[in-house]
């Protein structure tokens, strides 16, 4: 298979065109829609499928699949909204211990990979099961947080005092992108994950430490997964174990809808940003419409996935 | 080499062994008989069989389906992620013609599984033709489907009183509820076409080894198309099912998390997830399997939604047992205490 | 003469019952470009692999500098400065030329990727071969050429002191080539010691110093390139010393090709940057050879014939008919039979029993619906695991189970079921012991008595020579030559080999 770097560009440039199209479209069609608060609202309202999908995109990149980030992502929101509401723990102590569950998760499971070469595909889906069911056996029910440091946070944003501000989730969302995207292009672990994911044969001939990097980046994806689902009891004042089923589809596709190829090795963290921005946009479009159901928000998403898909494999297959 | 024969088994050809699920499935039931007795009860009620274990038929009739078709399609290499979506789609169309039309309960499950081949086979044209990776190709249905589905029902919950389509799912056949019937059926068939025909060999070559396949003469990516196909028609009277089941078409919620419960069913019948061998039956025990396991759990009072902890562990547990350097370690370990 | 740098004896490498390497060894000195001559399965990759750290070796010594060492990875090898350009280029097509020049060793500050110093140290790396490249776009996107420079490059960062290439000019052209020869002179030239691994026989003698050859994992000889007559490099890899080829054919009156016509006649067929455009005809009860070393298109022609990669010029009769064969399919039911080389990828189907792989082309025949009555397939195994003397448990055993040869003679039973009128045979006694190899060598006569028309691909040229009434000789993708009847003997093979000017 030969590469140009048409094969990287390109689909990020597309994706790109998509948003602008797609921001534009609703602008012109809905009343209010160009404005600042739809753009802030934009990052605070995906904050925990963005920071998820970052995660994924390291999985991804590498090649490799992690199903089991709605299951965590549940299981994190019960286990803190729990310790805090329930257990009196103060969140500065429950939310590192979920975030550390949660890359215990992960490293287990890449570690499951790795060793015994088990697929990624069922592996993280015995970790989904898992994280599910832990999930309800904390608490079958959703638990509300009231902690004073909750509404603190909440009220915080920047700049301080704007009319609309950027919230603590976006913000968070935009600190941990900003953390993906300095790990994936600038360092050598990031390269090394996309040296994996182009060609895991070669990577190891060429000393790429193959094992601990693939464990890595399941501990990374688990990492996030629990930051989103931290983010995400800001965002809900709340902690439920039914959270996030599905969850997995829409960062895989807002991560796909990004540029990265599936097969690993292509793409970048500006790309999944795109990529959830496009998620967030077709979403915030079909509630300014309101006689639009959410079922066009899946329909838009597949189409949007079928269409890049194709395009990927026509820029791959033309040179080959 | 594909460790996809389990432990301790001769290498014998016509040959995925099926004592493994089996033991597995033993193993519950012998659990049941010591700590809930009345789960083997049976009785007959109005000329119908009733029990627990007939409940288990029953309601494990819908994963067993979707393990029939996932199961030729894991065998050729592939996988389906759009099973549980098209339940959802079948679903909803049938509730739509059978509310909206007066076209005869017949017509109605025609055009349903028609529609939900054809989509069953666009994945196919993805795999076979576009050469995109099946889980991939799939993975675009598996997102589209239940938005199409919910499409097709506006979003709302249709629900519906004709006879012969609440009858799919709550009706009897004989002794035995008419989805059991379903499921035997079209078991059979399924054993029979790909068993008395070359079919199944093929499916088995191609998902083996494809080269060697393609070098033989045999036409692979036909093979691989259609069993996506088939796989439609598995998922479209699956989602009828469902759908007869609560005499309403749920979009947003049927079928959900299905296809991998199917997956789950085929890896641990014993067909490996890199394909080749599959065993039918083997997938119809693993399904029965995972009901029998989230049944058991009811009737000890576990909260249905922690049965996906145990899921996680046989899941696990498979895939180990599956995995050629997992056992050189056992072994290893073992030869040590040993000494 | 420069000290020994890298000095290698008596490797022993098994992998299950395969003796891979059994006695293998080499020399390599500084200033000097080696190469490593050998046929197929000679063990020269696993030599390689064992030099690189990919497999650690079951015996033998390994000294670099008087030293021994024992790298047990990649990584420790290219740390006692030993470095590899594999064959199937090893870069990550989806990575730019500095990444993969500098990947794992990148300069850093504070854990932070320092691009435009990777880029000018990229930049230095290639331009010691003297060459300019835009070192960010991804090597995917790299001519092989460029791909081999860039796989160099990354070498010589490491300040490489072996460098070993394993068939660095196989996807190359002629310009190429010579790009590529000048910057390893000017390599040889600052003192390095490189290993070259190739089976083009004038690029060897144009830009080696010595030679050494393997011979079924052995080490047979070290030469000095300039002493070293073609013929004589020759018969040390196919492993007959030249005095001794002689005359091999004992009964040629019971070779001599039959008197029927054409069962085959292909003209002009070829495809574009496969096959130059050849002819090539075979008579029913005739064994026709495709000669020639490795890499010079004996299987790309038996493919060609077979539909697996249906020709783009040329015509093809069977049996005077014109015809066009574009699958397996169409070339089996026109009477064709194709048992591939490489056995384990393109012929057995690993987890089926021996029944079900030998029925399985005679029910491609058949279409999917119409199964072959089990209780016949049973009768028809059985029949061909007797006849054939097929050593398994029973006929159910998964094919994977049996033995190389074992599982060779499936093959060919799983074609002779198809009753075909040409099979082509490519390799089929590669791999297997001695008994088999007699076993289908005999067999391939009982066929040609019984009409059949065969299509003889082997690398063992004694063998040849043994089953062939007629060789086509090809190298370098085209036929170069045809000899019938007392002129199929070794040297004469050889000789058209070795000197026909391309």
């Amino acid at each position: 298979m030969k590469f140009s770097s048409r094969t990287t560009r390109l689909p990020l440039i597309a994706t790109a065109i998509v948003l602008v199209a797609l921001f534009t479209v609703a602008s012109i069609l809905y009343e209010g829609f160009f404005s600042w608060r739809v753009v802030a609202n934009l990052f605070g309202d995906n904050a925990a499928l963005g920071i998820a999908a970052v995660g994924m995109t390291f999985v991804i990149l590498s090649g490799g699949i992690d199903l089991s980030v709605g299951a965590v992502l549940a299981f994190t929101t019960i286990f803190v909204a729990t310790l805090v509401q329930n257990r009196g723990v103060h969140p500065t102590v429950a939310i590192p211990l979920a975030l550390l569950v949660g890359t215990a998760l992960g490293t287990g499971m890449g570690l499951l990979i790795h060793r015994y070469e088990l697929p990624a595909f069922l592996v993280t889906l015995g970790g989904m099961f898992f994280a599910r069911g832990m999930a309800f056996v904390i608490s079958s029910e959703s638990v509300g947080i009231t902690h004073p440091l909750y509404i603190r946070v909440l009220e915080f944003g920047l700049p301080p005092g704007a009319a609309t501000p950027l919230s603590s989730t976006a913000l968070a969302f935009l600190a941990l992108l900003a953390a993906g995207t300095l790990t994936v292009h600038g360092t050598r672990f990031g390269r090394n994950i996309l040296a994996l994911g182009g060609s895991e044969s070669s990577a190891r001939l060429m000393g790429v430490p193959v094992g601990s990097t693939k464990v890595a980046v399941y501990a990374v994806s688990g990492f996030c997964s629990a930051f989103a689902g931290i983010v995400s009891t800001f965002y809900k004042s709340s902690g439920n174990p039914a959270d996030g089923v599905g969850f997995e589809l829409d960062v895989i596709a807002s991560v796909v809808i990004g540029g990265t190829l599936l097969t690993g090795g292509v793409g970048t963290m500006a790309g999944t940003l795109t990529g959830v921005l496009i998620f967030g946009t077709i979403q915030t479009a079909l509630t300014f419409d309101g006689r639009l159901d959410s079922s066009w928000l899946r329909i838009a998403m597949g189409a949007l996935l079928l269409i890049f898909i194709l395009f990927q494999r026509l820029l791959t297959r033309a040179r080959t | 080499m594909k460790g996809d024969r389990v432990v301790g088994m001769p290498a014998r050809s016509r040959g995925i062994s099926l004592l493994w699920p089996l033991l597995g499935l033993a193993a519950l039931l012998v659990f049941n008989l010591i700590f809930t007795p009345s789960f083997f009860h049976l009785e007959m009620r109005d000329g119908h069989l009733y029990g627990t274990l007939v409940d288990i038929l029953n309601q494990g009739a819908k994963v067993t389906l979707l393990a029939l078709g996932m199961t030729l399609v894991i065998a050729t290499g592939g996988i389906d992620l759009s099973v549980g979506s098209l339940m959802a789609i079948a679903g909803a169309v049938a509730a739509l013609l059978v509310t909206q039309t007066n076209l005869p309960f017949v017509a109605v499950v025609g055009a349903t599984l028609a529609l939900t081949i054809v989509a069953g086979l666009v994945n196919g044209l993805l795999v076979a033709a576009a050469g995109i990776q099946p889980i991939i190709a799939t993975l675009i249905l598996m997102v589209a489907g239940r938005g199409i589905a919910m499409w097709i029902t506006h979003g709302q919950i249709i629900t519906f009183e004709r006879a012969s389509f609440v009858f799919v799912s709550n009706g009897h056949f004989f002794v035995l509820p008419f989805t059991v019937i379903i499921v035997l059926t079209l078991l059979c068939l399924t054993v029979f076409v790909t068993r008395r025909t070359a079919i199944g060999l093929f499916v088995e070559s191609v998902g083996d080894n494809e080269t060697a396949a393609r070098f033989c003469g045999i036409p692979a990516s036909l093979v691989k198309f259609l069993v996506y196909g088939y796989s439609g028609l598995c998922a479209g009277i699956a989602g009828l099912i469902a759908a007869s089941n609560i005499k309403a078409a749920d979009s947003s919620r049927v079928g959900e998390m299905m296809e991998l419960d199917a997956i789950f069913a085929v890896v641990v019948g014993g067909t490996a997830l890199t394909g080749g061998r599959f065993t039918l039956v083997g997938s119809v025990i693993g399904a029965l399997l995972i009901q029998t396991l989230t049944t058991t759990m009811y009737n000890l009072g576990v909260p249905p939604a922690i049965a996906p902890v145990p899921k996680a562990i046989v899941i696990v547990s498979v895939c180990l047992l599956q995995s050629e350097r997992f056992r050189s370690h056992a072994r290893g370990i073992f030869l040590c205490r040993a000494r | 003469m420069s000290e020994p740098v890298l000095k290698v004896r008596d490797l022993v490498k098994t992998f299950g019952p395969v003796k891979a390497l059994d006695g293998a060894g080499i020399t390599l000195r500084a200033g000097e470009i080696h190469s490593l001559m050998g046929e197929n399965g000679a063990g020269k990759s696993t030599l390689i692999k064992v030099l690189t750290g990919v497999h650690s070796p079951d015996g033998g010594i390994m000294e670099l500098d008087g030293r021994t060492i024992q790298p047990r990875s990649t990584r420790d090898a290219e740390a006692l400065g030993i470095s590899t350009v594999y064959q199937e280029v090893n870069l990550i097509p989806t990575l730019s030329i500095a990444d993969n020049i500098l990947l794992g060793r990148q300069p850093t500050r504070c854990g932070f990727l320092q691009k435009k110093r990777m880029r000018q140290r990229a930049q230095t790396a290639l331009g010691r071969l003297g060459l300019i490249l835009d070192v960010r776009r991804p090597v995917g996107s790299c001519s092989m050429a460029e791909q081999q420079l860039v796989a160099i490059s990354r070498a010589l960062d490491i300040q490489a002191r072996v460098l070993i290439l394993d068939e660095p000019t196989s996807s190359l052209d002629e310009r190429e080539v010579e790009f590529l020869f000048k910057i390893l002179r000017r390599l040889r030239d600052d003192g390095m010691a490189l290993l070259l691994v190739t089976h083009f026989i004038d690029q060897v003698y144009t830009v080696s110093d010595r030679i050494s050859v393997l011979r079924n994992g052995a080490f047979v000889g070290e030469y000095r390139a300039a002493e070293l007559p073609r013929l004589e490099l020759i018969s040390a890899m196919l492993g007959r010393a030249f005095e001794d080829v002689q005359q091999l054919r004992a009964d040629a009156a019971e070779l001599e090709p039959a008197k029927t016509g054409a069962f085959l006649d292909a003209v002009g067929i070829g495809k574009r940057g496969v096959l130059a455009p050849m002819d090539i005809s075979i008579a029913a009860g005739e064994v026709a050879g495709l000669a020639g070393l490795l890499g010079s298109g004996r299987t790309e022609t038996a493919r060609i014939l077979f539909g697996i990669e249906p020709a783009d010029s040329g015509t093809l009769k069977i049996s005077g008919q014109p015809v066009s064969i574009r699958s397996p399919l169409q070339a089996m039911k026109q009477g064709l039979a194709f048992c591939p080389e490489d056995r384990k990828s393109e012929g057995i189907i690993p987890h089926l029993s021996v029944r079900e792989n030998i029925i399985l082309a005679i029910q491609a025949t058949r279409g999917p619906l119409k199964l072959l009555p089990r209780a016949e397939q049973e009768t028809l195994a059985a029949h061909y695991v007797r006849t054939l003397n097929i050593r398994t448990a029973d006929a159910e055993t998964p094919v994977m189970n049996l033995s190389g040869g074992n599982q060779q003679k499936v093959l060919l039973a799983r074609w002779l079921l198809t009753q075909p009128r040409l099979i082509i045979l490519d390799e089929p006694t590669r791999g297997i012991d001695v008994g088999a190899k007699a076993e289908i060598e005999k067999l391939v006569q009982t066929l040609r008595q019984q009409g059949m028309a065969v299509l003889f691909i082997s690398s063992d040229i004694e063998e040849m020579v043994r089953t062939c009434q007629r060789v086509v000789v090809l190298r370098d993708r085209r036929k170069i030559g045809e000899l019938s009847g007392t002129d199929v003997q070794p040297d004469r093979i050889m000789n058209v080999i070795a000197h026909h000017e391309g």
